[in-house]
């Protein structure tokens, strides 16, 4: 990675100061030159800053653990890296909805979540006053001929599920393309978050996606307390920890079931359904919320659990991973299964690298890329977990993934409630510094969480820029349907189970 | 073991996994937040709870009137935490209304959701299906949703079940804030269905808009979307599965009265602050 960036690690604050200013076409060149040596793009975003918009860069070299940092100022357009760089195209797309930055020969300039302009009255899309922003409104790519075909699904869908509204071109079951179209979860998070540290963050980092509420407010957490240089007690890292691979564990299991369902296998799909609850409840056990709503705060943790408590609980983690292990060896060794999971939704490693997909999808691939051992943080500096691969990039691959994460996730849990340290798990965590700027990054159970955290001159929260990994990944779900047919879209879609709101904010 | 064998030896050794209630207790963990019974004289009568509240949902903090605003509670415990003796959380689930009014609660009294007037329990009360629409909820509340249905809660055995097609529901679940980008499709999901008809806006999102509470893009749930009338409110962030289960049922006139069963898991003390 070039010189000219600042370097930093995962969770260490930096004077916003040091982060280097670049000429447009420098900063450019740097990006592009370090995507083509292997780093990823982990934000790419920008604000307000006078008559212009300040972008900065957080690129990450997992190789070396390391992050680099650096800004620039750009006008009202500059030129597209997205040709060069598919991985930054929606980051493109964003910067244009937002502040009207236009990137100059982008391959497909589109609104990213519909949502209104950041500064008033530059409406890049050309919408006056109140503008109309209708997600889906828009023309969409089209393939023409003779019984080619489009199938519109969403944005309210067949089950219990968040919105999105799907667009096939198909010739008969042969799917051609699919375009994704997003933004009807837009709550308008990143605003609400600007001004604070106040009374409502932690409960709004926690509602940025209601699956993925620990990973959020650990990532929250680990940057507040980096602006404010506090280190918290051992004993809140480690429990940290656990509700971190409980969270991956419940979803996991669930997902697993979900595919078995998708598939008609419902034995593995039943127990699933059921043995998820154990892990939730689990969390429920320490926290008194099923997702681990309100349990992680800067300075540590909650809520502490006596010696009794942590064997219980420990006890009753490793006897529903048996019941898993069983329950999903049922679906691994049916033929009729495997049928029809090997080979569905392949995504290419070329693929994944090219869109820089992150987390279990990306590993699926055979792409190793896990924050919890490149950008280790807390307890994950300490205490290992084996990462896995598989390399077939397919629906087989991301289910059996998940398989055996979740199987190393329940050895952690296990191994860590039985010998937790001794101590506090809370201590006050005093408000962040004036002039900072953090990226902080976890391993949530879809992958990367990035947030990136700028604080103004009185140490408020100058920009929260949040990343869900599902923001690299639905371009990976996309490219897993082409070619596919139509009826194993549900299944591919589980396979990657992206979050909607994670992306609309 | 391969095969039909190996699924029923699993099957067997996993044993029955629907819960006990509504005929037996319904089993919770010692921390788990449900109803908060308030005391305007206890501690500090609430005033740093109310400060720190994420949603001001703590209401009339040092007066008489002490209460809270269920519709808004995302139930962190942080008031509790900031103004014991003034706030408990307990552990009942019964934590759904008829009116957005009836969800501020103050003193100790149960929160009960009346049922429905005889005609309508005539119609629904065996057999209730219903339409999910997600307008920007954030997952937890369409989670607990989907749970409600799973084998251990087995929502299908009262006869209540979600839907596909708005054609064949009786009834729309709302959750989330409402954003304005799915304004419109919450609206044409609603005309979709047949009359009569249910709504059930379900967690603290639909119920007030929640955290996201006068974000500009949203409409502060249900009471912002007033061409669609609600007949059931069920707090909670999310609500559990028991208490969405719970709420449906007493609309119905399924369950009545307010004895209150309640059973431990025996593996986690209650909480002390941390």
């Amino acid at each position: 990675m070039s010189t000219r960036v600042l370097q930093a690690w995962n969770g260490e604050a930096v004077d916003s100061g040091d982060v280097p200013v670049l000429p447009v076409d420098e900063f450019q060149q740097i990006v592009a030159d370090a995507v083509t040596a292997g780093a990823r793009i982990s934000s790419y975003a920008g604000r307000k800053d006078g008559e212009r918009t300040k972008v900065t860069a957080v690129l990450a070299d997992d190789a070396q653990g390391r992050l680099g940092v650096l800004s620039c100022r750009v006008g009202s357009s500059w030129p597209s890296l997205a040709s060069e760089c598919p991985s930054i195209q929606a980051f493109e797309r964003e910067i244009f909805e937002q502040f009207g930055v236009k990137p100059e020969g982008h391959p497909w300039l589109k609104p990213l979540r519909f949502e209104p302009p950041h500064v008033p009255g530059v409406d890049p899309w050309g919408r006056i006053a109140k503008p109309s922003t209708i997600p889906g409104d828009y023309p969409f790519f089209r393939v023409e001929g003779e019984e080619v075909h489009e199938v519109a699904v969403g944005p309210v869908h067949a089950g219990v599920i968040e919105p999105g509204h799907f667009r096939f071109q198909c010739h008969g079951e042969h799917v051609f393309t699919l375009e994704i179209v997003l933004g009807y979860q837009h709550r308008g998070v990143e605003p609400m978050l600007l001004g604070g540290p106040d009374r409502r963050t932690v409960a709004l980092v926690e509602s940025v996606a209601g699956d993925t509420v620990v990973g959020n407010a650990i990532s929250h957490a680990n940057a507040v307390e980096a602006l404010a240089d506090f280190q918290i007690p051992a004993r809140a890292s480690v429990l940290r920890g656990v509700a971190l691979e409980l969270e991956r564990l419940a979803n996991h299991v669930g997902d697993l079931g979900m595919l078995a369902g998708d598939v008609g296998f419902l034995p593995t799909a039943s127990y699933c359904g059921a043995l998820r609850a154990d892990f939730l409840n689990a969390l429920a056990e320490i926290c008194g919320n099923r997702f681990g709503r309100g349990l992680v705060v800067p300075g540590g943790v909650r809520f502490d659990l006596d010696a009794g408590a942590t064997a219980r609980l420990a006890e009753k983690v490793a006897k529903a991973w048996e019941q898993v292990d069983g329950a999903t060896r049922l679906l691994f060794e049916s033929p009729s299964v495997r049928n029809r999971f090997d080979a569905t939704g392949v995504v290419s490693r070329e693929t994944c690298v090219e869109l820089g997909l992150v987390g279990p999808a990306a590993r699926a691939c055979g792409v190793s890329r896990d924050v919890r051992r490149d950008h280790a943080t807390g307890v994950f500096r300490f205490l290992h977990i084996p990462t896995v691969t598989g390399e077939t990039g397919d629906v087989f691959a991301r289910a059996w993934v998940r398989r055996l994460e979740a199987e190393r996730s329940a050895e952690f849990v296990v191994r860590q409630l039985r010998s937790l340290p001794g101590g506090p798990v809370r201590a006050p965590c005093p408000l962040p510094r004036p002039g900072r700027l953090v990226v902080s990054l976890t391993e949530g159970w879809r992958g990367e969480l990035c947030h990136v955290v700028e604080t103004d001159a009185d140490g408020s929260f100058l920009r929260y820029k949040l990343v869900d990994p599902s923001f690299h990944n639905w371009m990976g779900l996309a490219m897993a349907l082409r070619g596919e047919q139509i009826s194993d879209f549900p299944l591919c879609n589980k396979s990657f189970n992206l979050s909607y709101c994670g992306h609309d904010l | 073991m391969d095969g039909i064998p190996g699924i029923l030896k699993f099957r067997a050794a996993f044993g029955r996994q629907t819960i006990a209630y509504p005929e037996g207790p319904a089993r919770f963990p010692e921390r788990f937040r449900g109803l908060p019974v308030l005391d305007p004289k206890g501690g500090d009568g609430g005033r740093a709870g109310a400060a720190a509240c994420p949603t001001e949902a703590v209401r009339d903090p040092g007066t008489p009137g002490l209460a809270i605003d269920l519709g808004r509670c995302t139930f962190c415990g942080l008031c509790e935490e900031a103004s014991p003796g003034a706030i408990h959380f307990t552990r009942d689930y019964r934590i759904s209304g008829r009116t957005r009014d009836s969800l501020r609660v103050n003193g100790a009294a149960p929160l009960l959701a009346a049922a429905l007037d005889e005609k309508a329990r005539k119609l629904f009360g065996r057999s209730l299906r219903l339409r999910q629409v997600s307008a920007a909820g954030c997952n937890g509340c369409e989670a607990e949703l989907n749970a409600s249905g799973n084998i251990q809660f087995d929502m299908s055995r009262f006869g209540v079940a979600f839907v596909a097609s708005p054609r064949h529901a009786d009834g729309l679940v709302v959750t989330g804030p409402v954003s304005e980008n799915m304004r419109e499709a919450l609206l044409k999901t609603w005309e979709a269905l047949p009359a009569p008809r249910l709504v059930i806006a379900v967690g603290a999102c639909a119920c007030s808009g929640g955290i996201f509470r006068d974000s500009p893009v949203q409409s502060n749930g249900m009471p912002g979307v007033p061409e669609i009338p609600v007949d059931l409110w069920v707090a909670g962030c999310p609500p559990h599965p028991i208490t969405f289960i719970d709420g449906v049922l007493r609309l119905l006139g399924r369950i009545e009265g307010d004895s209150l069963r309640l059973a431990g898991t025996g593996i986690v003390e209650p909480a002390s602050p941390g």
